[in-house]
Protein backbone atom coordinates (compact mmCIF):
# COMPACT_ATOMS: atom_id res chain seq x y z
CA UNK A 1 0.00 0.00 0.00
CA UNK A 2 1.35 3.64 -0.82
CA UNK A 3 -0.34 5.47 2.03
CA UNK A 4 -1.32 3.56 4.91
CA UNK A 5 -3.26 5.44 8.49
CA UNK A 6 -3.52 3.80 11.08
CA UNK A 7 -5.81 5.18 14.49
CA UNK A 8 -5.19 8.20 13.56
CA UNK A 9 -6.36 10.94 15.66
CA UNK A 10 -6.99 15.21 15.16
CA UNK A 11 -7.80 17.47 18.20
CA UNK A 12 -8.02 21.12 18.17
CA UNK A 13 -8.22 21.54 21.84
CA UNK A 14 -10.78 19.77 23.63
CA UNK A 15 -12.65 19.11 19.36
CA UNK A 16 -11.84 15.32 19.05
CA UNK A 17 -11.97 16.10 15.02
CA UNK A 18 -10.81 12.68 14.01
CA UNK A 19 -11.91 9.48 16.16
CA UNK A 20 -9.22 6.76 15.26
CA UNK A 21 -8.86 6.75 11.59
CA UNK A 22 -7.41 3.63 9.48
CA UNK A 23 -7.14 3.92 5.78
CA UNK A 24 -5.04 3.13 3.32
CA UNK A 25 -4.59 3.78 -0.69
CA UNK A 26 -2.56 1.34 -2.93
CA UNK A 27 -0.98 2.58 -6.27
CA UNK A 28 -2.90 3.76 -8.95
CA UNK A 29 -6.08 3.59 -7.18
CA UNK A 30 -8.57 6.36 -6.08
CA UNK A 31 -10.02 6.53 -2.74
CA UNK A 32 -12.43 8.90 -2.16
CA UNK A 33 -13.80 9.95 2.10
CA UNK A 34 -17.39 11.24 1.57
CA UNK A 35 -18.99 13.12 4.78
CA UNK A 36 -21.16 16.09 5.44
CA UNK A 37 -19.88 19.33 6.68
CA UNK A 38 -17.70 19.62 9.92
CA UNK A 39 -17.57 15.20 9.74
CA UNK A 40 -13.79 15.71 10.34
CA UNK A 41 -12.79 15.04 6.48
CA UNK A 42 -10.38 18.14 6.09
CA UNK A 43 -8.89 18.11 9.15
CA UNK A 44 -7.67 14.50 8.22
CA UNK A 45 -6.21 15.89 5.21
CA UNK A 46 -4.69 18.42 7.21
CA UNK A 47 -2.94 16.03 9.30
CA UNK A 48 -2.16 13.98 6.32
CA UNK A 49 -0.06 17.22 4.69
CA UNK A 50 0.61 17.70 8.23
CA UNK A 51 -0.62 20.99 8.18
CA UNK A 52 -1.62 20.08 12.07
CA UNK A 53 -0.13 17.67 14.12
CA UNK A 54 -1.21 13.98 14.42
CA UNK A 55 -2.48 13.51 17.85
CA UNK A 56 -2.19 9.89 17.83
CA UNK A 57 -1.90 7.10 15.42
CA UNK A 58 0.42 6.64 12.69
CA UNK A 59 0.79 7.36 8.90
CA UNK A 60 2.98 5.58 6.81
CA UNK A 61 3.75 6.81 3.30
CA UNK A 62 5.62 4.30 1.07
CA UNK A 63 6.61 2.34 3.59
CA UNK A 64 8.38 5.36 5.67
CA UNK A 65 6.63 6.54 9.27
CA UNK A 66 5.61 9.98 7.96
CA UNK A 67 3.59 11.03 10.91
CA UNK A 68 6.30 13.76 12.36
CA UNK A 69 7.33 15.17 9.32
CA UNK A 70 6.65 18.93 8.50
CA UNK A 71 4.55 19.47 5.12
CA UNK A 72 7.63 20.88 3.08
CA UNK A 73 8.93 16.93 4.11
CA UNK A 74 6.01 15.08 2.84
CA UNK A 75 5.95 17.11 -0.37
CA UNK A 76 9.42 16.16 -1.49
CA UNK A 77 8.00 12.41 -1.08
CA UNK A 78 5.80 13.09 -3.29
CA UNK A 79 2.50 13.27 -1.25
CA UNK A 80 0.99 16.60 -3.13
CA UNK A 81 -2.46 18.30 -1.22
CA UNK A 82 -4.97 20.66 -3.29
CA UNK A 83 -6.53 22.33 -0.58
CA UNK A 84 -10.03 23.48 -0.06
CA UNK A 85 -11.35 26.45 -1.79
CA UNK A 86 -8.37 25.98 -4.26
CA UNK A 87 -6.02 28.75 -2.57
CA UNK A 88 -3.49 29.86 -5.37
CA UNK A 89 -1.75 32.77 -4.38
CA UNK A 90 -3.84 35.69 -6.51
CA UNK A 91 -0.89 38.52 -6.42
CA UNK A 92 1.45 35.97 -8.52
CA UNK A 93 1.11 35.18 -11.70
CA UNK A 94 -0.49 31.90 -13.69
CA UNK A 95 3.72 31.09 -14.19
CA UNK A 96 4.44 31.94 -10.97
CA UNK A 97 1.88 29.35 -9.49
CA UNK A 98 3.01 26.55 -11.61
CA UNK A 99 6.78 27.47 -10.14
CA UNK A 100 5.85 27.63 -6.94
CA UNK A 101 3.97 23.71 -7.31
CA UNK A 102 7.54 22.92 -8.14
CA UNK A 103 9.32 24.69 -5.89
CA UNK A 104 10.16 21.49 -3.72
CA UNK A 105 12.14 20.12 -6.76
CA UNK A 106 15.41 20.44 -7.20
CA UNK A 107 15.68 18.63 -10.53
CA UNK A 108 16.15 19.69 -14.22
CA UNK A 109 13.00 18.71 -15.49
CA UNK A 110 10.51 21.38 -14.62
CA UNK A 111 10.29 23.53 -17.09
CA UNK A 112 9.52 20.85 -19.64
CA UNK A 113 7.19 19.59 -17.07
CA UNK A 114 4.99 23.19 -16.82
CA UNK A 115 5.06 23.12 -20.75
CA UNK A 116 3.37 19.90 -20.29
CA UNK A 117 0.96 21.46 -18.32
CA UNK A 118 0.23 24.65 -20.90
CA UNK A 119 -0.17 21.94 -23.35
CA UNK A 120 -2.80 19.97 -21.19
CA UNK A 121 -4.31 23.40 -20.15
CA UNK A 122 -4.43 25.97 -23.11
CA UNK A 123 -6.46 27.97 -20.78
CA UNK A 124 -3.07 28.20 -18.39
CA UNK A 125 -1.18 29.19 -21.54
CA UNK A 126 -2.99 31.65 -22.66
CA UNK A 127 -3.26 33.41 -19.29
CA UNK A 128 0.43 33.14 -18.66
CA UNK A 129 1.38 36.39 -17.55
CA UNK A 130 -1.77 37.35 -16.09
CA UNK A 131 -2.51 38.11 -12.17
CA UNK A 132 -3.98 34.21 -11.12
CA UNK A 133 -6.70 36.59 -9.33
CA UNK A 134 -8.10 36.78 -13.24
CA UNK A 135 -9.03 33.31 -13.60
CA UNK A 136 -12.58 31.62 -13.62
CA UNK A 137 -12.96 29.40 -11.22
CA UNK A 138 -12.81 26.40 -13.24
CA UNK A 139 -9.42 28.00 -14.57
CA UNK A 140 -8.26 28.10 -10.94
CA UNK A 141 -9.31 24.67 -9.74
CA UNK A 142 -7.30 23.59 -13.38
CA UNK A 143 -4.11 25.78 -11.84
CA UNK A 144 -4.26 24.35 -8.47
CA UNK A 145 -4.24 20.67 -9.89
CA UNK A 146 -1.49 21.85 -12.32
CA UNK A 147 0.24 22.87 -9.16
CA UNK A 148 0.21 19.93 -7.45
CA UNK A 149 1.11 17.96 -9.83
CA UNK A 150 4.22 19.34 -10.77
CA UNK A 151 5.32 18.49 -6.81
CA UNK A 152 5.45 15.21 -9.64
CA UNK A 153 3.27 13.23 -6.74
CA UNK A 154 2.71 10.02 -6.48
CA UNK A 155 -0.38 10.84 -4.21
CA UNK A 156 -2.37 13.47 -5.10
CA UNK A 157 -5.30 14.48 -2.02
CA UNK A 158 -8.47 17.14 -3.00
CA UNK A 159 -10.31 18.03 -0.51
CA UNK A 160 -13.54 19.12 -2.74
CA UNK A 161 -12.32 20.10 -5.69
CA UNK A 162 -15.97 20.24 -7.06
CA UNK A 163 -16.87 23.02 -4.87
CA UNK A 164 -18.37 25.64 -6.19
CA UNK A 165 -17.93 24.68 -9.96
CA UNK A 166 -21.04 24.84 -12.19
CA UNK A 167 -22.51 21.07 -13.13
CA UNK A 168 -20.14 21.34 -16.34
CA UNK A 169 -17.10 22.16 -15.10
CA UNK A 170 -17.74 19.29 -12.17
CA UNK A 171 -17.95 17.48 -15.26
CA UNK A 172 -15.00 18.05 -16.90
CA UNK A 173 -13.20 18.20 -13.08
CA UNK A 174 -13.97 14.02 -12.51
CA UNK A 175 -13.11 13.58 -16.28
CA UNK A 176 -9.38 15.29 -15.65
CA UNK A 177 -9.43 13.09 -12.26
CA UNK A 178 -10.64 9.59 -13.96
CA UNK A 179 -7.52 10.61 -16.53
CA UNK A 180 -5.09 10.97 -13.82
CA UNK A 181 -5.77 7.77 -12.81
CA UNK A 182 -6.01 6.26 -15.82
CA UNK A 183 -2.23 7.56 -16.37
CA UNK A 184 -1.06 5.65 -12.72
CA UNK A 185 -1.60 8.08 -10.26
CA UNK A 186 -2.83 7.53 -6.91
CA UNK A 187 -5.40 9.71 -5.45
CA UNK A 188 -7.68 10.39 -2.26
CA UNK A 189 -10.26 12.44 -2.87
CA UNK A 190 -12.63 14.11 -0.23
CA UNK A 191 -15.81 15.33 -1.60
CA UNK A 192 -19.53 15.69 -1.21
CA UNK A 193 -20.45 15.16 -4.52
CA UNK A 194 -20.70 11.56 -3.47
CA UNK A 195 -22.22 10.41 -6.88
CA UNK A 196 -19.41 11.70 -8.99
CA UNK A 197 -16.76 10.59 -6.36
CA UNK A 198 -18.14 7.21 -6.11
CA UNK A 199 -17.86 6.63 -10.34
CA UNK A 200 -14.37 8.11 -10.59
CA UNK A 201 -12.79 5.93 -6.78
CA UNK A 202 -12.56 2.29 -6.91
CA UNK A 203 -13.33 2.54 -2.88
CA UNK A 204 -14.72 4.69 0.02
CA UNK A 205 -15.36 5.76 3.45
CA UNK A 206 -17.80 7.40 4.74
CA UNK A 207 -17.05 9.88 7.92
CA UNK A 208 -19.42 11.46 10.53
CA UNK A 209 -18.32 13.33 13.67
CA UNK A 210 -14.35 11.95 13.13
CA UNK A 211 -15.67 8.57 13.16
CA UNK A 212 -15.13 6.37 9.68
CA UNK A 213 -18.86 5.02 9.96
CA UNK A 214 -18.84 3.12 6.81
CA UNK A 215 -16.58 1.64 4.13
CA UNK A 216 -16.58 -0.60 1.38
CA UNK A 217 -15.98 -0.77 -2.55
CA UNK A 218 -17.47 2.16 -4.82
CA UNK A 219 -20.14 -0.21 -6.14
CA UNK A 220 -21.50 -1.11 -3.04
CA UNK A 221 -21.30 1.79 -1.69
CA UNK A 222 -23.22 3.46 -4.34
CA UNK A 223 -26.51 0.66 -3.31
CA UNK A 224 -25.76 1.61 0.15
CA UNK A 225 -29.28 2.77 2.13
CA UNK A 226 -27.69 4.65 4.58
CA UNK A 227 -25.57 6.60 2.00
CA UNK A 228 -28.09 6.89 -0.42
CA UNK A 229 -30.32 7.96 2.67
CA UNK A 230 -28.24 10.84 3.91
CA UNK A 231 -26.23 12.39 1.21
CA UNK A 232 -27.85 11.28 -2.68
CA UNK A 233 -30.74 13.32 -1.52
CA UNK A 234 -33.61 10.47 -1.93
CA UNK A 235 -35.54 8.03 0.86
CA UNK A 236 -34.14 4.43 0.69
CA UNK A 237 -36.49 1.41 0.88
CA UNK A 238 -35.83 -0.31 4.19
CA UNK A 239 -33.22 -2.99 2.96
CA UNK A 240 -30.20 -4.86 4.61
CA UNK A 241 -26.70 -2.96 4.70
CA UNK A 242 -25.70 -3.64 0.99
CA UNK A 243 -28.95 -3.72 -0.70
CA UNK A 244 -29.44 -4.94 -4.20
CA UNK A 245 -29.52 -2.22 -7.33
CA UNK A 246 -32.40 -0.30 -6.63
CA UNK A 247 -33.87 2.47 -8.68
CA UNK A 248 -30.11 4.42 -9.78
CA UNK A 249 -30.07 7.77 -8.06
CA UNK A 250 -30.65 11.14 -10.65
CA UNK A 251 -30.37 13.71 -8.87
CA UNK A 252 -27.35 15.99 -8.44
CA UNK A 253 -25.29 14.27 -5.64
CA UNK A 254 -25.53 17.11 -3.38
CA UNK A 255 -27.21 16.56 -0.03
CA UNK B 1 27.80 69.51 -8.32
CA UNK B 2 27.18 71.88 -5.53
CA UNK B 3 27.17 70.86 -2.08
CA UNK B 4 23.49 71.32 -1.36
CA UNK B 5 22.64 68.60 -4.26
CA UNK B 6 25.87 66.28 -3.21
CA UNK B 7 24.25 66.47 0.24
CA UNK B 8 20.84 65.12 -1.64
CA UNK B 9 22.40 62.37 -3.47
CA UNK B 10 24.37 61.03 -0.11
CA UNK B 11 20.92 60.80 1.78
CA UNK B 12 19.12 59.01 -0.96
CA UNK B 13 21.41 56.77 -1.85
CA UNK B 14 21.36 56.00 2.66
CA UNK B 15 18.00 56.27 2.55
CA UNK B 16 17.58 54.09 -0.65
CA UNK B 17 19.68 51.33 0.77
CA UNK B 18 17.65 51.48 4.07
CA UNK B 19 14.72 51.36 2.51
CA UNK B 20 15.76 48.13 1.04
CA UNK B 21 16.99 46.38 4.29
CA UNK B 22 13.01 47.19 5.23
CA UNK B 23 11.69 46.21 2.07
CA UNK B 24 13.21 42.23 1.73
CA UNK B 25 11.29 41.49 4.99
CA UNK B 26 8.21 43.76 4.28
CA UNK B 27 8.04 41.35 1.01
CA UNK B 28 7.95 38.49 3.18
CA UNK B 29 4.81 40.41 5.33
CA UNK B 30 7.24 41.10 8.28
CA UNK B 31 6.85 44.62 9.32
CA UNK B 32 10.15 46.58 10.70
CA UNK B 33 9.38 49.60 12.69
CA UNK B 34 13.47 49.06 14.35
CA UNK B 35 15.25 50.11 11.06
CA UNK B 36 16.60 52.80 13.05
CA UNK B 37 18.78 50.38 15.31
CA UNK B 38 20.14 48.12 12.72
CA UNK B 39 21.64 51.22 11.04
CA UNK B 40 22.82 52.47 14.33
CA UNK B 41 24.32 49.42 14.87
CA UNK B 42 26.23 49.72 11.52
CA UNK B 43 26.71 52.97 11.63
CA UNK B 44 28.52 52.44 15.35
CA UNK B 45 30.40 49.84 14.13
CA UNK B 46 32.19 51.41 11.10
CA UNK B 47 32.89 54.26 13.43
CA UNK B 48 34.37 52.26 16.21
CA UNK B 49 36.29 50.49 13.78
CA UNK B 50 37.79 53.36 12.02
CA UNK B 51 38.46 55.50 14.70
CA UNK B 52 39.46 53.34 18.03
CA UNK B 53 40.97 50.53 16.27
CA UNK B 54 42.03 52.27 12.92
CA UNK B 55 40.66 49.90 10.48
CA UNK B 56 40.44 50.91 6.57
CA UNK B 57 36.65 51.45 4.80
CA UNK B 58 37.58 48.26 3.32
CA UNK B 59 37.25 46.41 6.51
CA UNK B 60 34.98 48.35 8.52
CA UNK B 61 31.98 48.46 5.70
CA UNK B 62 31.85 44.89 5.42
CA UNK B 63 32.33 44.11 9.51
CA UNK B 64 29.48 46.65 9.58
CA UNK B 65 26.83 44.57 7.61
CA UNK B 66 27.77 41.04 9.26
CA UNK B 67 27.55 42.63 12.01
CA UNK B 68 24.18 43.80 11.82
CA UNK B 69 23.32 40.47 9.57
CA UNK B 70 24.37 38.40 12.94
CA UNK B 71 21.84 40.65 14.73
CA UNK B 72 19.02 40.42 12.37
CA UNK B 73 19.58 36.66 12.42
CA UNK B 74 19.25 36.84 16.20
CA UNK B 75 16.54 38.67 16.44
CA UNK B 76 14.34 37.36 14.15
CA UNK B 77 13.61 34.44 16.21
CA UNK B 78 12.14 36.19 18.99
CA UNK B 79 10.53 38.41 16.95
CA UNK B 80 8.96 36.27 14.51
CA UNK B 81 7.04 34.19 17.48
CA UNK B 82 4.74 37.61 16.92
CA UNK B 83 2.67 38.98 14.29
CA UNK B 84 0.83 41.77 12.82
CA UNK B 85 0.75 45.07 14.94
CA UNK B 86 2.76 42.93 17.85
CA UNK B 87 5.77 42.29 15.59
CA UNK B 88 5.67 46.05 14.72
CA UNK B 89 5.96 46.66 18.57
CA UNK B 90 8.92 43.91 19.18
CA UNK B 91 10.68 45.34 16.27
CA UNK B 92 10.06 49.18 17.58
CA UNK B 93 11.01 48.20 21.01
CA UNK B 94 14.23 46.72 19.57
CA UNK B 95 14.90 50.01 18.31
CA UNK B 96 14.55 52.02 20.97
CA UNK B 97 16.47 50.06 22.94
CA UNK B 98 19.56 50.91 20.44
CA UNK B 99 19.63 54.28 20.75
CA UNK B 100 18.97 54.16 24.42
CA UNK B 101 21.76 52.41 24.63
CA UNK B 102 24.29 54.21 22.45
CA UNK B 103 22.99 57.18 24.42
CA UNK B 104 24.17 55.57 27.69
CA UNK B 105 27.45 54.09 26.44
CA UNK B 106 30.64 55.86 27.09
CA UNK B 107 32.66 53.40 24.96
CA UNK B 108 30.25 54.98 21.57
CA UNK B 109 30.73 58.55 22.76
CA UNK B 110 27.20 59.02 24.69
CA UNK B 111 25.32 61.99 23.76
CA UNK B 112 27.89 63.71 22.30
CA UNK B 113 28.12 61.02 19.62
CA UNK B 114 31.30 59.95 17.70
CA UNK B 115 34.14 61.48 14.94
CA UNK B 116 34.45 58.65 11.68
CA UNK B 117 38.34 59.12 10.63
CA UNK B 118 38.10 57.44 7.07
CA UNK B 119 35.86 59.61 4.25
CA UNK B 120 33.72 58.21 1.78
CA UNK B 121 33.01 60.28 -1.23
CA UNK B 122 29.35 60.24 -2.52
CA UNK B 123 30.67 58.53 -5.68
CA UNK B 124 31.22 54.93 -3.72
CA UNK B 125 27.48 55.71 -1.83
CA UNK B 126 25.97 56.26 -5.57
CA UNK B 127 27.76 52.78 -6.57
CA UNK B 128 26.44 51.15 -3.48
CA UNK B 129 22.53 52.37 -4.10
CA UNK B 130 22.93 50.74 -7.57
CA UNK B 131 24.69 47.61 -6.95
CA UNK B 132 22.51 46.71 -3.77
CA UNK B 133 19.48 47.94 -5.83
CA UNK B 134 20.04 45.50 -8.36
CA UNK B 135 20.80 42.61 -5.94
CA UNK B 136 17.64 43.50 -4.86
CA UNK B 137 16.22 43.38 -8.19
CA UNK B 138 17.63 39.56 -8.85
CA UNK B 139 16.82 38.76 -5.51
CA UNK B 140 13.05 39.15 -6.16
CA UNK B 141 13.35 37.47 -9.41
CA UNK B 142 14.77 34.38 -8.09
CA UNK B 143 13.68 31.51 -6.33
CA UNK B 144 13.66 32.77 -3.25
CA UNK B 145 12.05 35.79 -4.08
CA UNK B 146 9.21 33.79 -5.76
CA UNK B 147 8.78 32.17 -2.37
CA UNK B 148 9.09 35.51 -0.36
CA UNK B 149 6.70 36.77 -2.27
CA UNK B 150 4.09 33.91 -2.08
CA UNK B 151 4.48 33.96 2.04
CA UNK B 152 3.55 37.67 1.35
CA UNK B 153 -0.12 36.43 0.15
CA UNK B 154 -0.35 32.89 2.25
CA UNK B 155 1.62 31.29 4.46
CA UNK B 156 -0.38 28.18 4.83
CA UNK B 157 -0.57 27.81 1.06
CA UNK B 158 3.20 28.14 1.00
CA UNK B 159 3.76 25.85 3.25
CA UNK B 160 1.65 22.89 1.47
CA UNK B 161 4.02 24.27 -1.47
CA UNK B 162 6.70 23.28 0.51
CA UNK B 163 8.46 26.24 1.20
CA UNK B 164 10.11 26.49 4.67
CA UNK B 165 8.21 29.75 5.57
CA UNK B 166 9.95 30.06 8.64
CA UNK B 167 13.50 29.46 7.06
CA UNK B 168 13.04 32.16 4.39
CA UNK B 169 11.71 34.73 6.93
CA UNK B 170 14.87 34.09 9.04
CA UNK B 171 16.70 34.88 5.74
CA UNK B 172 15.15 37.94 5.07
CA UNK B 173 15.75 39.32 8.81
CA UNK B 174 19.63 38.54 8.24
CA UNK B 175 19.63 40.53 4.60
CA UNK B 176 17.57 43.17 5.60
CA UNK B 177 20.08 43.56 8.68
CA UNK B 178 22.91 43.38 6.58
CA UNK B 179 21.08 45.76 4.23
CA UNK B 180 20.93 48.11 7.03
CA UNK B 181 24.17 47.92 8.44
CA UNK B 182 25.42 49.14 5.11
CA UNK B 183 23.61 52.19 4.80
CA UNK B 184 24.72 52.97 8.48
CA UNK B 185 28.23 51.92 7.59
CA UNK B 186 28.01 54.40 4.43
CA UNK B 187 26.79 57.58 6.70
CA UNK B 188 28.81 57.20 9.12
CA UNK B 189 32.00 57.56 6.50
CA UNK B 190 30.33 60.07 4.70
CA UNK B 191 28.99 62.32 7.30
CA UNK B 192 32.24 61.62 9.06
CA UNK B 193 30.35 61.89 13.06
CA UNK B 194 27.69 59.54 14.29
CA UNK B 195 25.15 60.67 17.25
CA UNK B 196 22.57 57.84 18.82
CA UNK B 197 20.02 61.05 18.47
CA UNK B 198 19.71 61.03 14.74
CA UNK B 199 18.83 57.19 14.80
CA UNK B 200 15.33 57.66 16.64
CA UNK B 201 12.00 56.10 16.53
CA UNK B 202 11.10 58.94 13.95
CA UNK B 203 13.72 58.15 11.32
CA UNK B 204 12.49 53.85 11.59
CA UNK B 205 8.60 55.22 10.69
CA UNK B 206 9.92 57.11 7.64
CA UNK B 207 11.93 54.34 6.34
CA UNK B 208 8.81 51.92 6.88
CA UNK B 209 6.99 54.85 4.99
CA UNK B 210 9.37 55.06 2.10
CA UNK B 211 8.66 51.06 1.68
CA UNK B 212 5.02 51.00 2.19
CA UNK B 213 3.92 53.89 0.28
CA UNK B 214 6.23 52.75 -2.76
CA UNK B 215 4.60 49.59 -2.44
CA UNK B 216 6.17 46.41 -1.35
CA UNK B 217 4.83 43.98 -4.11
CA UNK B 218 7.92 44.79 -6.39
CA UNK B 219 11.58 46.26 -6.08
CA UNK B 220 10.53 49.14 -8.07
CA UNK B 221 8.70 50.10 -4.69
CA UNK B 222 11.25 51.46 -2.30
CA UNK B 223 13.16 52.85 -5.26
CA UNK B 224 9.93 55.07 -6.12
CA UNK B 225 9.10 55.47 -2.35
CA UNK B 226 12.77 56.79 -0.94
CA UNK B 227 12.80 59.15 -4.39
CA UNK B 228 9.46 60.72 -3.54
CA UNK B 229 10.06 60.85 0.33
CA UNK B 230 13.76 62.22 -0.03
CA UNK B 231 12.96 64.95 -2.73
CA UNK B 232 9.56 65.66 -1.84
CA UNK B 233 10.34 68.01 1.33
CA UNK B 234 13.77 69.52 -0.73
CA UNK B 235 10.90 70.52 -3.75
CA UNK B 236 8.48 72.22 -0.74
CA UNK B 237 11.40 73.92 0.84
CA UNK B 238 9.93 77.26 -1.11
CA UNK B 239 7.02 77.13 1.23
CA UNK B 240 8.57 77.41 3.85
CA UNK B 241 6.85 75.93 7.15
CA UNK B 242 3.86 74.92 5.16
CA UNK B 243 6.10 71.89 3.62
CA UNK B 244 5.23 69.85 6.49
CA UNK B 245 1.28 70.07 6.48
CA UNK B 246 1.61 69.57 2.43
CA UNK B 247 3.97 66.72 3.03
CA UNK B 248 1.64 65.17 5.80
CA UNK B 249 -1.32 65.58 3.27
CA UNK B 250 0.26 63.74 0.68
CA UNK B 251 1.28 61.10 3.04
CA UNK B 252 -2.36 60.57 3.85
CA UNK B 253 -3.59 61.47 0.18
CA UNK B 254 -1.27 58.35 -1.07
CA UNK B 255 -2.46 55.67 1.72
CA UNK B 256 -6.17 56.66 0.87
CA UNK B 257 -5.71 55.97 -2.95
CA UNK B 258 -3.30 53.68 -3.18
CA UNK B 259 -3.39 51.31 -0.04
CA UNK B 260 -0.83 49.06 -2.01
CA UNK B 261 1.53 51.22 -2.58
CA UNK B 262 2.43 53.23 -5.52
CA UNK B 263 4.39 50.34 -7.45
CA UNK B 264 2.21 47.24 -7.80
CA UNK B 265 2.63 44.43 -9.52
CA UNK B 266 0.11 45.17 -12.17
CA UNK B 267 1.70 48.55 -12.85
CA UNK B 268 4.92 47.23 -13.93
CA UNK B 269 3.29 44.57 -16.43
CA UNK B 270 1.23 47.58 -17.61
CA UNK B 271 4.23 50.10 -17.88
CA UNK B 272 6.72 47.27 -19.26
CA UNK B 273 7.87 47.50 -23.04
CA UNK B 274 6.03 43.95 -23.95
CA UNK B 275 3.01 45.35 -23.60
CA UNK B 276 3.19 48.06 -25.27
CA UNK B 277 2.05 46.84 -28.35
CA UNK B 278 -1.41 44.82 -27.60
CA UNK B 279 0.11 41.28 -26.03
CA UNK B 280 -2.97 41.32 -24.65
CA UNK B 281 -4.80 37.78 -25.37
CA UNK B 282 -7.92 37.78 -27.95
CA UNK B 283 -10.88 36.55 -26.83
CA UNK B 284 -10.64 33.30 -28.69
CA UNK B 285 -8.07 32.23 -26.34
CA UNK B 286 -10.70 32.10 -23.70
CA UNK B 287 -12.24 28.97 -25.03
CA UNK B 288 -15.39 26.99 -23.72
CA UNK B 289 -14.09 27.38 -20.22
CA UNK B 290 -16.19 30.12 -19.09
CA UNK B 291 -17.66 30.17 -15.55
Amino acid sequence: MLLEVEGLDVRYGRTHAVRAVSLSVGQDEVVTVLGANGAGKTSLLRALQGMVPAAGGQIRFDGVDITRMSPPQRLQRHLALVPEGRQIIISLSVHENLLMGAYCRHDAGVSRDVDGIYDRFPNLAARRDMPASVLSGGEQQMLAISRALLAKPRLMMLDEPSLGLSPLLVERLFGLLGSLRDEGLAILLVEQNTQMALEVASRGLVMELGNVVLEGSADALRHNDRLAAAYLGHAAPAAGPVSPPATPPSSNGRA
Amino acid sequence: MSGYATGIVAILCINLIFAYAIFVTAAAGQLNLGGAGFQAIGAYTAAWLSSNAGQPVIVTIPLAMVTTALIGFLISFPVLRTRGVYMVLATFAFGQFVSGFLLRSPTFGGAIGMVVSDYVGVGLLVAAAIITTGLVFFLMASRLGLAIRSIHDDEPVSTIMGVNVRAVQVTTFTIGGALAGLSGALYAHHFSFVEAQYFNSLLSIYVLLFVLIGGTQTAWGPLVGSLFFTLLPEVLRVGGSWRYVVFGVAIVAMMVLRPQGIVTRELVSRLSPRNWFGSRPAPAARLADGG
